[in-house]
């Protein structure tokens, strides 16, 4: 069945009251049964993986609104306690997030077989819920920087970051993790996983790194070779931009890769939760699966002896997922969180 | 073992087969062990559960309140994953966490919950969040350094989901080796009252397997505890046995006995009738009517042997004075005249003579005692009551020359050997009074005892002597 998209629409709010950034409505006007979708996922990506959920579902329509993460997690955490609007289904990348609403039992548990059958990394209480497989990964520009020069892990990095006149200083960028909660919570994996990471934070501040906002300005400053390197872009929006332009370079780090699974949570009032249980279970599910792939939002990682993957990369040994579960509410804490950006700001100034 | 059925208020108990009340039995033990056990798990269980996520409650609460350090005159935790980790070890539960400073003011974590008044250092209570009951530790910790003094408080808590799932495991658990001792209990069961009541099935199919006419005891192997039921069993049977050895002696006795004098009967019958001389017939006739009177006598005796033998092992025994026997059976030849003029004399002694036995069975011989010697002694006849060996007797004395030793041995083992030669002479040469004889006989051996006899100088002693407490014989 082919659905159309009936309504796309695009606000940019300077408002620093929350509201949605676009919204679209996917299937039949008419349908019997109708499910809201909030979601930190661009509805251009994420439209065709609802279509084909749509395609076998001629009676339900969905109404899709595009948030920023910190907006959506506010609203869904007043909704939890104030009621509302109630979302059926929240989608978002920013997991820590959703793990804190879980946290205040704002989410309803959703049991199926397929959930059940979910790595543990991917699956806390039942309530949130991983959905896709997004590696942190590596960007360069293809022109500017070679194949052979490209690091393929933060060893490389730090390598080629080391020499005093390196050309690198001042070229290569991350995100401003003050202003980005992705990067926030991919810098602050990276502490949790190595010590690599006070050597790398020590190498950006010494060759006078860049930290920016956000995954778009910095896909578009490396393709005009503003910077030669990015660092921890979200591999989904990396690939989907390689995939159209030809001077953007994707790695997966051999050392070890950041997994991200965007969090799907139903919210504890929402009305139509059986219908948002049964979109979960077709994200699990080999076709959806599939639609995800094709989204760039599920993302295999190659490695040298391994399977070719969608990137290069240290293959499945070096994939190291950020789990769903109690252990992000640290990375909000009040405290631990100023002592993290300090350390963080120490080293690093934004442009 | 009849009679417990006779019962009515036990009967329906007594109907339950073993099966059943041994099932009864496991069950009640079953069913009483499993809520005690189930009981016992539970408190055992949430005592392991709350003692276990305690642990992991203070190990969280003290590594995050241990990560409080003073920086620039102010209390900061730096939060250690490894406390989080520990507590997402219990993996369903949502977690708080609070660091309160001495004025009552967050530091870190979520506002709520509130502290509850302190005594200790290290208390646990329960509150809720979000409608969920939470079980929380608070953990103090007391600064007094340069620029900063205080008490610093970290709450830690998490809901209480793994702690019940940890407790009903428990449980499950407990409860699963439970089912499985059943399981076990039951088939041994089973087995006990299959192989307890396999005796019984032994006992049955040997009975079944019997002839009908073979009542010889049963030899089986059987238990302790069924020997006394086979015991009665081969008792009963042997009181068939003896009833029909005693109706086929009767029929064949009868048949024998009654056969002879009846041919001699119908022959001299026959012959008065063909007798053409009034006066020899009329002799004749009255021989016929002897011989029909003796006929009579033999049938009647014959009866009574029949019944005393049946007494014998019908009747219960009584506590009965002997010298009351010797006048019953003294009493019934009183003619009017036959102690008056000295033919039938009793003597006995002034104390009582205790026996046990059957009354009427011990007067029937008697009297076949005193007949015989009427009829084939020397009056005077004298019944004599005393006390033999310290036995209490009961003798019969004549005049004339008696039995010998064979005949009386022949006479009392009669019945009992039914072959042996020159019975047949005795009873017809003694006009049936073998018969009364062998009965005398027969009580005697009821009354586990027998006939003596002595020949004195002039006189013939025939009688018996009775054990006050026989060896336990046919009830």
């Amino acid at each position: 069945m082919r659905v159309a998209i009936l309504v796309l629409s695009l606000w940019i709010l300077t408002s620093s009251v929350s509201a949605q950034e676009a919204i679209a409505d996917f299937g039949p006007a008419g349908a019997a049964q109708r499910m809201l979708i909030r979601s930190t996922t661009d509805i251009e990506v994420f439209g065709p993986v609802l279509e084909t959920f749509l395609d076998d579902r001629p009676g339900l329509a969905i109404h899709y609104e595009q948030w920023g993460s910190n907006d959506l997690s506010a609203l869904t955490a007043t909704q939890c306690e104030q009621g509302g609007e109630v979302a059926d289904l929240v989608i978002s990348s920013a997991v820590d997030l959703q793990v804190e609403l879980v946290n205040r039992g704002c989410a309803r548990a959703h049991l199926s077989p397929l959930v059940a059958a979910l790595n543990p990394s991917r699956n806390w209480r039942n309530e949130v819920i991983g959905i896709t497989e997004e590696p942190a990964v590596l960007i360069y520009n293809k022109d500017l920087v070679s194949d052979r020069e490209a690091p393929a892990s933060r060893f490389d990095l730090i390598d080629l970051l080391r020499p005093e006149e390196s050309r690198f200083a001042g070229r290569v960028a991350t995100y401003d993790i003050e202003a980005s909660g992705l990067g926030y919570l991919f810098a602050f994996s990276d502490s949790l996983q190595a010590n690599t990471f006070g050597r790398l934070l020590e190498a950006f501040g010494r060759s006078r790194a860049v930290a920016t906002c956000c995954s778009a300005e910095i896909i578009d400053a490396v393709a005009e070779g503003k910077y030669l390197v990015a660092y921890n872009v979200l591999g989904s929006y990396a690939l989907a931009r390689a995939a159209r332009d030809p001077r953007i370079g994707v790695r997966a780090p051999t050392d070890y890769t950041l997994m991200l699974s965007r969090a799907a949570l139903i919210p504890k009032d929402a009305s139509a939760a059986l219908l948002a249980g049964s979109l979960i279970d077709f994200l699990l599910s080999t076709a959806g699966r599939r639609a995800l792939t094709a989204a760039h939002l599920i993302v295999e990682v190659g490695g040298p002896d391994d399977i070719e993957g969608d990137l290069f990369g240290g293959g499945a040994s070096s994939l190291r997922p950020i789990p769903l579960g109690p252990v992000l509410l640290a990375s909000m804490d009040r405290q631990k969180r100023k002592l993290f950006l300090d350390q963080w700001n120490d080293n690093l100034a934004a442009p | 073992m009849t009679k417990l059925s006779a019962l009515p208020t036990l009967s329906r108990f007594a109907h339950l087969s073993l099966s059943l009340r041994l099932s009864l039995a496991i069950g009640v033990i079953l069913v009483a062990g499993g809520i005690v056990v189930a009981v016992a798990a539970l408190a055992y269980g949430q005592q392991a559960a709350q003692t276990t996520f305690d642990r992991l409650l203070i190990g969280a609460a003290n590594q995050i309140s241990a990560s409080i350090t003073i920086v620039d005159g102010a209390p900061v935790a730096d939060l250690p994953i490894t406390a989080l980790e520990l507590l997402a070890l219990a993996r369903d539960d949502r977690i708080v966490y609070r660091v309160v400073g001495p004025d009552n003011e967050t530091l870190t974590g979520s506002n709520s919950p509130t502290i509850p008044p302190l005594n200790d250092d290290i208390s646990f209570f329960y509150d809720s969040v979000s409608n969920e009951p939470v079980r929380l530790v608070a953990v103090r910790r007391h600064f007094a350094e340069r620029g900063y003094s205080g008490t610093v408080t970290t709450l830690v808590g998490h809901t209480l989901r793994s702690r019940e799932a940890l407790a009903w495991e428990i449980v499950r658990s407990a409860l699963g080796v439970l089912a499985i001792a059943a399981v076990f209990m039951v088939v041994l069961a089973g087995f006990a009252v299959w192989s307890a009541l396999a005796p019984l099935r032994r006992i049955e199919r040997a009975l079944l397997a019997r002839d009908p006419k073979d009542v010889s005891p049963l030899d089986i192997a059987v238990p302790r505890e069924l020997d006394a039921i086979v015991e009665a069993i081969n008792r009963f049977m042997s009181r068939i046995k003896r009833q029909m050895d005693v109706l086929q002696n009767l029929i064949s006795d009868s048949a024998h006995q009654l056969r002879t004098p009846i041919t001699a009967l119908r022959a001299q019958a026959q012959l008065a009738l063909e007798e053409p001389d009034p006066a020899r017939r009329t002799e004749m006739l009255d021989r016929v009517h002897q011989r029909a009177v003796g006929l009579s006598r033999l049938t009647d005796q014959m009866l009574n042997r029949a019944m005393v033998i049946h007494r014998t092992d019908a009747s219960s025994r009584e506590t009965l004075d002997l010298r009351k026997v010797a006048i019953a059976a003294a009493e019934s030849f009183d003619d009017g005249k036959i102690f008056e003029n000295g033919t039938l004399r009793l003597e006995m002694p002034d104390d009582e003579l205790p026996v046990r036995g059957d009354f009427m069975s011990l007067v029937e011989a008697t009297k076949n005692l005193i007949s015989n010697a009427l009829t084939h002694g020397v009056a005077p006849v004298c019944v004599h009551t005393g006390r033999r060996e310290d036995l209490p007797c009961l003798w019969v004395s004549d005049q004339g020359a008696g039995l010998d030793e064979n005949q009386v041995k022949s006479i009392g083992g009669r019945f009992a050997r039914k072959d042996m030669p020159g019975q047949s002479r005795i009873a017809s040469a003694t006009h049936g009074s073998g018969i009364g004889l062998s009965i005398a006989a027969a009580v005697a051996q009821a009354h586990t005892s027998e006939l003596f006899a002595k020949q004195l100088n002039s006189s013939f002693e025939i009688g018996f002597c009775l054990d006050m407490h026989p060896k336990k014989g046919p009830e």
